[in-house]
């Protein structure tokens, strides 16, 4: 067998495999954000967050309701969603015609408070969610054990991703969406509720968070501390990838994630920078980012 | 009789007003800092604060005719915001002792600002050798446990057991490269190997890649030198790879109670670990950290939240011995006074701030063995001081001589 710099293939196709899996949050999450960026001009600080609510929300309905993972996965993202349109509806909806900063700042000043609250409840060590029965036990794949769990992931994520692409840039609604952010006025005069449109916008992009939630819930603690781990990760992918660009957001999540994993077996102590260096890298080369346009 | 009687009152009168006289500000005060909102606030965090003020009651929050002030602050894990808050505390707010700062960056740093303006610094939550070793202090005390003790206890059973080649996954940080420094040292004084080390950033989530790094060695034992979430990630997913079901055991080096509640039984059971406290050991344990759990939610108390309290009892019985809050006299008598407590029997001071106590081997139960809440530990054996902790004269301590 061949090394390469020393590390067998075996160890380099499984730490690849593992990064494709961390990268498919990465794509989930930034997706949300890109999704909201895009369509809103909101940057929504508050998606760590919410992306924490989703894991909650999963761990409560099994522990106070005895509802398991399969509900939670379609319950969960409703609730976030929930959450997501009474904020756009009562705070975000006011800020539109102000500066970015201000949208930056209340949805900061939102994950603090949510996350402040769980802590407040719940503790920081985090609560345990098991594995559901029908995806426990694993593969070997020779190189490595994949726990069907992390396939399971995997799969789903990038269906949601491709989903949520295929919906923005190849259907009807999804061109409505796109022309409302061009020229709301100009919609709107057609007939098209474009408010409601917006909001519906914010409610996916957060329901997005909360799905990606309850498919950490039982890889990592249920912690109140999971989403600020993420978020500035997450960012980093949105800014390398163009912000506001869905397909970026979802390339740019898995890229990160291998690259991130490669990191992890040559030199594991800058295994969370080496995402920031690529958007120093990035910023410098193309301001816009890889997918973004010049605005 | 009645004279002499009268004649002891009037003495003691006297000395308690002169003892009144010595205590700086009329007031000691005692600043627990520690991570408050990050990832080892369960373990200390509030807690320890509780753990303090219940050791003021004690006294009647008085202590040589002044009262006891308690005041707590967040070092957020930051090395500069400990050291920035340890600074303003004392010139600022003439706060008199500093206790817990886990974290052993955060407490490298408070050891050197106490040392350098004499306070007293209590140290419960902090692990690294250090701080008893080259960087100690006339003034600082490490009480609840330390690497040195971790690895002592866990690895030497397991290496015992015959597990001699070793994996070691570590926190990158002076926290967990003293960790893996001490277990590296014990695994190969007692002949066994390290077949290899990975350094992780703290507050990692996702620890997969570092643990097939560790299946990949074919170690027999793979040590995790982190702590807190960082810990319990590493445990779940061990679990979730299937790295203990193929035979690799897992020992946390550092493992605390507040971790154990968070994996579940389920997750964590047959875990080995070195503990300084558990609440149910004895009577005595069981009364206190029933009181304890009442005022913390329900929560059992940590080593280190254990630790704070001893820590802050003994001082407090100094500054009444000698009636001051002079940090030289009050060190003095620390040294000399014997700590008994429901934390420590019969323990000791070292020349170089150890606090020498019994340590003990624990296993985490099943969850058939676990009868009620909190029930997670069994203990395996006491390991007696002398053992468990390092012997002064090799700790690097230019206070020993």
């Amino acid at each position: 067998m061949f090394d390469v710099l020393g590390v067998p293939p075996q160890v380099l196709f499984g730490q690849l495999l593992l990064g494709l899996i961390n990268g498919s949050f990465y794509a989930l999450l930034s997706l949300g954000l890109a999704v909201i960026f895009g369509m809103l001009n909101v940057i929504n600080f508050a998606h760590g967050a919410l992306y924490m609510i989703g894991a909650f929300v999963a761990w409560l309905l099994l522990n106070k309701l005895g509802l398991g993972y399969w509900w939670a996965l379609g319950l969960s993202p409703l609730v976030v969603a929930v959450v997501g349109v009474l904020l756009e509806k009562t705070m975000l909806s006011r800020l539109y015609k102000l500066d970015h900063l201000y949208g930056l700042l209340l949805t900061f000043g939102l994950a603090l408070i949510f996350e402040g609250a769980f802590r407040h409840f719940y503790g920081v060590s985090g609560q345990p969610y098991p594995i559901p029965d029908l995806l426990k036990g694993g593969q070997n794949l020779g190189f490595m054990f994949l726990p069907n769990y992390r396939g399971w992931v995997v799969v789903a994520s990038l269906i949601v991703c491709f989903g949520t692409w295929f919906a923005i840039e190849r259907t009807r609604l999804g061109a409505y969406l796109r022309a409302a952010t061009e020229n709301p006025v100009l919609v709107q005069a057609f007939g098209i509720n474009v408010p409601v449109m917006i909001t519906a916008t914010y409610g996916f992009g957060v329901a997005l968070a909360g799905l990606a939630g309850v498919l950490a819930a039982p890889i990592y603690q249920v912690s109140p501390l999971m989403g600020t781990n993420l978020i500035i990760v997450v960012f980093a992918v949105v800014v390398i990838g163009g912000m506001g660009s869905i397909l970026g957001a979802i390339v740019t999540g898995l890229g990160l994630g291998l690259l991130e994993g490669l990191t992890k077996v040559f030199y594991p102590e800058a295994s969370n920078i080496v995402v920031f260096v690529v958007m120093a890298i990035v910023l410098l080369i193309k301001p816009a980012g890889l997918f973004g346009r010049e605005r | 009789m009645l004279k002499s009687l009268l004649c002891g009152t009037a003495l003691l009168a006297v000395t308690a007003g002169a003892a009144h006289a010595q205590v700086t500000n009329n007031v000691v005060k005692i600043g627990v800092m520690n991570d408050r909102s990050g990832i080892y606030a369960d373990l200390a965090g509030e807690g320890s604060a509780i753990a303090a003020r219940m050791a003021a009651e004690e006294f009647g929050n008085k202590v040589a005719g002044a009262p006891i002030e308690i005041v707590v602050a967040d070092h957020q894990n930051k090395a500069d915001i400990a050291a920035n808050t340890a600074r303003e505390w004392v010139d600022a707010q003439n706060v008199d002792v500093v206790a817990d700062v886990p974290n052993s960056a955060a407490a490298l740093a408070v050891q050197g600002i106490t040392k350098e303006k004499k306070r007293i610094f209590l140290m419960s939550g902090p692990g690294s050798t250090d701080l008893t070793g080259k960087a100690c202090s006339p003034y600082g005390f490490q009480w609840t446990y330390d690497n040195y003790a971790m690895a002592a206890g866990t690895a030497r059973a397991l290496v015992e057991q015959g597990k001699k080649n070793w994996f070691i996954v570590t926190a990158d940080y002076a926290f967990g490269h003293s960790l893996e420094d001490e277990t590296t040292k014990m695994v190969k004084q007692l002949g066994g190997k390290v077949a290899g080390t990975v350094r992780h950033p703290l507050g990692t989530s996702d620890f997969s890649s570092f643990l097939l790094q560790a299946q990949a060695s074919k170690a027999d034992v793979i040590g995790l030198a982190n702590a807190g979430g960082d810990t319990t990630n590493a445990v779940k997913q061990a679990s979730e790879f299937g790295i203990t079901q193929s035979g690799q055991s897992l020992a946390g080096l550092l493992l605390f109670i507040s971790d154990v509640n968070a994996l579940g039984l389920q997750a964590a059971q047959g875990l080995m670990l070195t503990t300084g406290f558990y609440h149910d050991m004895n009577d005595e344990t069981r009364a206190w950290s029933k009181k304890f759990m009442e005022k913390n939610g329900g929560k059992a108390p940590t080593m280190v939240q254990a630790g704070v309290y001893s820590a802050v009892r003994h001082y407090l019985k100094a500054v009444e011995a000698v009636g001051s809050d002079d940090a030289d006299k009050v060190a003095a008598k620390m040294r000399e006074t014997p700590v008994n407590d429901m934390f420590a029997k019969d323990g000791k001071i070292g020349p170089n701030g150890r606090m020498f106590h019994d340590m003990y081997l624990a296993q985490v139960k099943t969850p058939a063995e676990s009868k009620a809440a909190w029930d997670y530990y069994k203990i395996v054996k006491t390991i007696p001081a002398q053992q468990a902790y390092l012997d002064p004269a090799q700790s690097g301590c230019s206070l020993v001589k």
